[in-house]
């Protein structure tokens, strides 16, 4: 069955503690070179058919509740099979 | 008259029946009301309380936010109802968008638990009044996603129109932004804050004070000052 990915990633110029201790944990470990890390989350939604209204509908609902519009941005949905 | 204040529990709810207590303890009458109702049941005014509804998923708050009685407490709030989100509430409050900004994981990434000194910012809300701007007082603090962020944008509106209603002093537990811990509406109406009021409202198992251990009641004022602005509305 198809499935519709929705990735969501706090705003950029927001703070993202969780990425920021990653970062910190990185740098200690002697892992040099990574200016920044950023932690999102990934949704997989299973549908029977991925429709072009089905795709509208998760659209509305990436905006409405997979993501908070204040503290995060939804980057991307694509339809994975 | 005997106000009635309702006090709504969510699946996950921790400090639902301290809540009650801190309402009875006010001199009102606590409602229980439950999440997937849609009945308000003719209170006058409500509390969402602290805990961790839905374990915290998505967001915390976020799935609360979408509960069924929700829709009634949006209503209910825009004609004027007070509606107190304390922690967890507070969580709701902005995930329902009645309060601006949202709330994440704190800075240092661990859960805190302290005796929490605030300031009072906003004594003009319906759940400030009984303060005065400037006090300082001593509420208990326990989460793990207290940390107030918003756009530069709204920050300058929530700090121009005076909506921080309590600020941090002497530590910033969560990394807030301007160490707010806690905003109005503008109406005044609806408060969300994330330390613990309704934890400081009895001798003998509130915070420390400089008199004596437990001692601290600074919590009962929220309670005290809603149900004075109800009777108010009253007579």
């Amino acid at each position: 069955m198809p499935t519709i990915v929705v990735d969501v990633m706090p705003k950029a110029e927001l703070l993202d503690p969780q990425g920021k201790a990653v970062a910190g944990a990185l740098a200690r470990l002697g892992h040099a070179g990574f200016e920044g890390v950023r932690i999102g989350k990934r949704f997989e939604l299973t549908v029977a058919d991925a429709s072009e209204e089905t795709l509208a509908a998760v659209k509305t609902l990436a905006d409405e509740i997979l993501s908070n519009s204040v503290i995060e941005d939804v980057v991307g949905i694509e339809v994975v099979e | 008259m005997t106000a009635r204040i309702g006090v709504i529990t969510f699946p996950g709810s921790l400090d639902d029946g301290d809540a009650q207590r801190a309402i009875r303890l006010a001199g009102a009458e606590p409602v229980a009301l439950w999440h997937g109702s849609h009945d308000l049941e003719g209170v006058d005014a409500l509390v969402l309380p602290g805990g961790f509804s839905y374990g915290d998923y998505l967001r915390a708050g976020a799935i609360a936010a979408l509960s069924p009685i929700m829709t009634e407490v949006k209503d209910a709030a825009a004609k004027g109802m007070p509606v107190l989100g304390i922690c967890n509430g507070f969580q709701m409050l902005v995930e329902a968008h009645l309060l601006p900004g949202g709330l994440i994981r704190n800075a240092h990434q661990q859960f805190i638990r302290r005796d929490q000194r605030l300031r009072v910012e906003n004594a003009s809300t319906v759940w400030t009044s009984q303060f005065e701007v400037g006090q300082e007082i001593t509420i208990p603090l326990k989460n793990a996603d207290g940390g107030y962020i918003c756009s530069a944008e709204t920050l300058a509106q929530i700090e121009g129109e005076g909506l921080v209603a309590f600020r941090y002093v002497g530590v910033n537990p969560n990394g807030s932004l301007d160490d707010i811990a806690g905003l109005t509406n503008p109406a005044g109406n609806v408060v969300g804050l994330m330390p613990h009021p309704e934890h400081a409202v009895e001798p003998g198992f509130g915070p420390n004070t400089a008199a004596a251990m437990r001692s601290g009641v600074d919590g009962l004022p929220f309670f005290s000052s809603a149900i004075a602005s109800l009777a108010a509305a009253a007579a």
